[in-house]
């Protein structure tokens, strides 16, 4: 009968107009700022660079083998190594990165970078409140370097498995050396 | 409550008592103009916020919600916003009428709030004939819309001003025919006169509202269908619809200039629901006797804000419709409709000297019989404008 | 004192829309000084106090012929931007004679007729009411022939534009081409 869908319609559009007042699945606006919606594990933006422990410049994992300025697609990545060596967490000496960049600008968030990491050193970040009026466009190494408990917050299952194989190799390394006869000094 | 009920009467009679005796009738006719232009264009700014804040709730959304508290202030913001933004004229237009097109929209209908009677004794002027006088300015205003499409000098919009005219042309005619009945019923064109003989409760408690009536109720439906589309709304918005697409006879209108299309759009709403309430609801009359201590034009305002509820509510539903369909609908059936509808209700005032028991029911029975049945069967015989469903032999 | 203002300045803006209508150069101000010039007569009317002829005049005249006379326009003249020629024509001495001849013929009469030696009845105030009595007792036939001759027209105009579509258009969906397109289908 002519009508019926135009009747059937304001029905509708009446339920929206008065669940809204009550019932939430009938107003699913979030009010950006002031309410956000929860993060979400596997969102990816920028990367930053993980530390170990306390200390940015002495837990930092990357030991600038390039890999990562070489693979990235948007070369967006500066990396100027230091000639000092530190150690890493399995003992074994290790260079670190003097410069390391990232222009911001020019990053896609593909993650090739994290995928192409030997030492699970650079991981994709979650902000995306990065707005600002300066041109602070290019993040440097102080401005990346992030914790592996922030790592551990923002994504957790990722940095369970990190952490798990990380152990894992540390486990091994000091069996084997507790299995090798010590060094004695003459 | 008379006192309350009276009080804009005697406020203009002690205001005006200060002018002297010679000057008295302009200086009262200058503080009614003064109230309602204050009234209507509060209405204005208010109805624009609540009707995008309703609009969103129907879509699952907050309205606009940041300026003032839930968003109150938005009009002024809007205001604003429309002055200051720079006035630009095509070079080629043409000048004169492109800067009366809104002046000659907007005066008529704010003309048309002079016949309305917003409560008892509240009318503005008191027309012998004053519907007419309603649809004659009513009718005047549909130049301004061929004058803004023309002096634009806009191919596109010279062919949105003739689709515009041509739905408001053929909505009148619904229009006028729906609102016959109600005269008829009245037995005066004019406005206080139709409320007054709307007064009294039927069996003692169903008020003798012309909505309460077979032809009342069709009638009452097919005014405000096409009073949708006299004010180009939606489902009927057509003219301004198209303007997001190509363009439309408002495209070379900026700043102030489109305020005043848009308040002149606003104002048509109102006037012509305040006529529906006038017509079909019965003025300002309170639906039940016990309800009397509401003065009455605060039942007019509630009547009239259910209706612009109702405007509002239709337009969050339904999709636009394209032109061929608003003429065919307008043509080929509000147009039979709303003369089914006179007919009956014709019959209706006359049959209304019936004396015999079951003399309402059978009167009912047979206005609602006939108008269900030409509704059903103009319903049926009416394709929206779509052509035969061709047969595909190997698709099946 | 008033009413005779009132009349003056009316019958001044009536005349002045009239002689712009005939005058301007440009065809839709025409146009719409010619529909100025119809809301003028209606503002004459009400101010005689002829309520119902004078809103009737605005929405007939108004409301529904200037509308018409400017589809017309726009429908035949739409494109054209540059207005005419000359405005005035080489004969207008004849144009003048012919005018005043006109408006002779129209004075004479009336400044002859002996309507104009006592002075006007007051007014009967024309109810709405006594209009439609007087439409439907005494003038009803005249009525009856302005609905017929209306309804002749409405069914010319429609007969006119449904002629207008030749080629399949709108109205060209009838079952015999319906037939063909399918036949055309069925055969490949």
């Amino acid at each position: 009968m002519l009508g019926r869908g135009i009747l059937r319609g304001l029905i509708e559009t009446g339920r929206n107009f008065c669940g809204s007042y009550y019932d939430p699945a009938r107003l699913t606006t979030v009010q950006y700022p002031e309410e956000k919606l929860p993060p979400q594990e596997n969102a990816r933006t920028l990367p930053f660079l993980v530390y170990d422990g306390q200390d940015p410049l002495a837990g930092l994992r990357c030991t600038a083998c390039t890999i990562c300025e070489q693979e990235c697609p948007a070369h967006c990545i500066r990396i100027v190594k230091d000639t000092v060596k530190k150690p890493d967490y399995l003992g074994k000496m290790q260079f670190h990165p003097k410069v390391f960049d990232i222009d911001a600008m020019v990053c896609m968030s593909c993650g090739v970078c994290v995928e192409v990491c030997p030492f699970d050193s650079i991981k994709m970040d979650r902000v995306f409140e990065l707005a600002q009026d300066r041109r602070a466009l290019v993040l440097h190494k102080m401005n990346l370097a992030k914790s592996n408990q922030y790592y551990r917050e923002i994504h957790p299952t990722e940095a369970a498995a990190v952490d798990a194989a990380r152990d894992e190799e540390q486990r091994k390394a000091r069996a084997k050396k507790a299995a090798a006869p010590a060094i004695l000094t003459p | 409550m008379n006192a309350l009920d009276q009080i804009f009467v005697s406020t203009l009679h002690r205001l005006a008592g200060f002018a002297p005796a010679s000057a008295r009738p302009l200086v009262s006719m200058l503080l009614i103009i003064a109230g309602l232009m204050a009234l209507f264009g509060t209405c204005f700014a208010l109805a624009t916020i609540l009707e995008r804040k309703t609009l969103g709730r129907m879509q699952n959304r907050y309205g606009p919600n940041r300026v003032g508290p839930f968003g109150l202030f938005q009009p002024i913001a809007d205001g604003v916003k429309m002055l200051i933004k720079e006035d630009i004229v095509p070079f080629s237009a043409d000048q004169a009428l492109h800067f009366l097109a809104p002046l000659v929209l907007t005066v008529p209908v704010w003309l048309a709030f002079a016949v309305l009677p917003f409560g008892r004794n509240m009318s503005a002027i008191e027309l012998d004939s004053g519907i007419l006088f309603f649809f004659a300015i009513g009718s005047a205003s549909e130049l301004a819309v061929f004058m803004a499409g023309w002096s634009s000098q806009n191919k596109y919009s010279l062919l949105g001003a003739m689709r515009a005219i041509a739905q408001m042309i053929s909505y009148e005619v619904p229009l006028v025919l729906a609102s016959v009945p109600a005269l008829i019923a009245a037995g005066s064109l004019s406005l206080p006169a139709i409320v007054q003989a709307q007064s009294g409760f039927a069996l003692g408690w169903v008020p003798r509202w012309n909505v309460f009536t077979p032809w009342g109720l069709a009638g009452f439906a097919l005014f405000l269908i096409a009073a949708t589309a006299e004010s180009n709304r939606c489902p009927f918005d057509l003219p301004e619809g198209e303007s997001e697409l190509i363009a439309g006879y408002l495209t070379e209108y900026s700043g102030f200039k489109y305020a005043l299309f848009f308040l002149g759009e606003y104002l048509g709403l109102f006037a012509v629901t305040g006529l529906a309430v006038t017509l079909f609801l019965g003025g300002w009359q309170a639906p039940a006797p016990w309800l009397q201590w509401l003065p009455t034009w605060g039942w007019f305002a509630l009547k009239f804000s259910a209706l612009i509820f109702l405007f509002i509510w239709a337009r969050a539903t339904l999709p636009r419709l394209r032109l061929d369909q608003l003429l065919h609908f307008a043509w080929k059936f509000l147009v039979p409709l709303a003369l089914i509808n006179l007919v009956v209700a014709v019959a209706w005032c006359k049959s209304g000297l019936w004396q015999f028991p079951a003399a309402l029911e059978i009167r009912w029975l047979l206005g609602a019989g006939v108008l269900a049945a030409s509704y059903v069967g103009l319903g049926r015989s009416w394709k929206g404008g779509y052509p035969e469903r061709r047969q595909y032999n190997y698709a099946q | 004192m008033l009413n005779e203002i009132s009349f003056y300045l009316l019958a001044a803006l009536t005349v002045a829309c009239a002689v712009a209508a005939m005058a301007l150069r440009r065809l839709v101000h025409c146009a719409l000084c010619a529909a100025a010039a119809f809301a003028g007569l209606a503002l004459i009317y009400l101010q005689l106090d002829a309520e119902f002829v004078g809103f009737a005049q605005l929405l007939v005249y108004v409301g529904a012929i200037a509308i018409l006379i400017v589809f017309a326009v726009l429908l035949t003249r739409g494109e054209e931007a540059a207005p005419g020629g000359r405005q005035s024509s080489p004969s207008w001495i004849s144009g003048v004679g012919i005018a005043v001849l006109l408006l002779a013929g129209l004075l004479l009469p009336i400044l002859a007729s002996p309507s104009l030696q006592h002075g006007a009845p007051p007014a009967p105030v024309p109810s709405v009411k006594r209009i439609g009595e007087e439409l439907m007792t005494r003038y009803v036939l005249p009525l009856e022939m302005v609905g017929v001759l209306l309804t002749a027209a409405l069914l010319g105009a429609v007969v006119i534009a449904l002629r207008e579509p030749s080629d399949g258009n709108l109205p060209g969906n009838s079952p015999a081409q319906q037939r063909a397109k399918t036949g055309e289908a069925m055969n490949l």
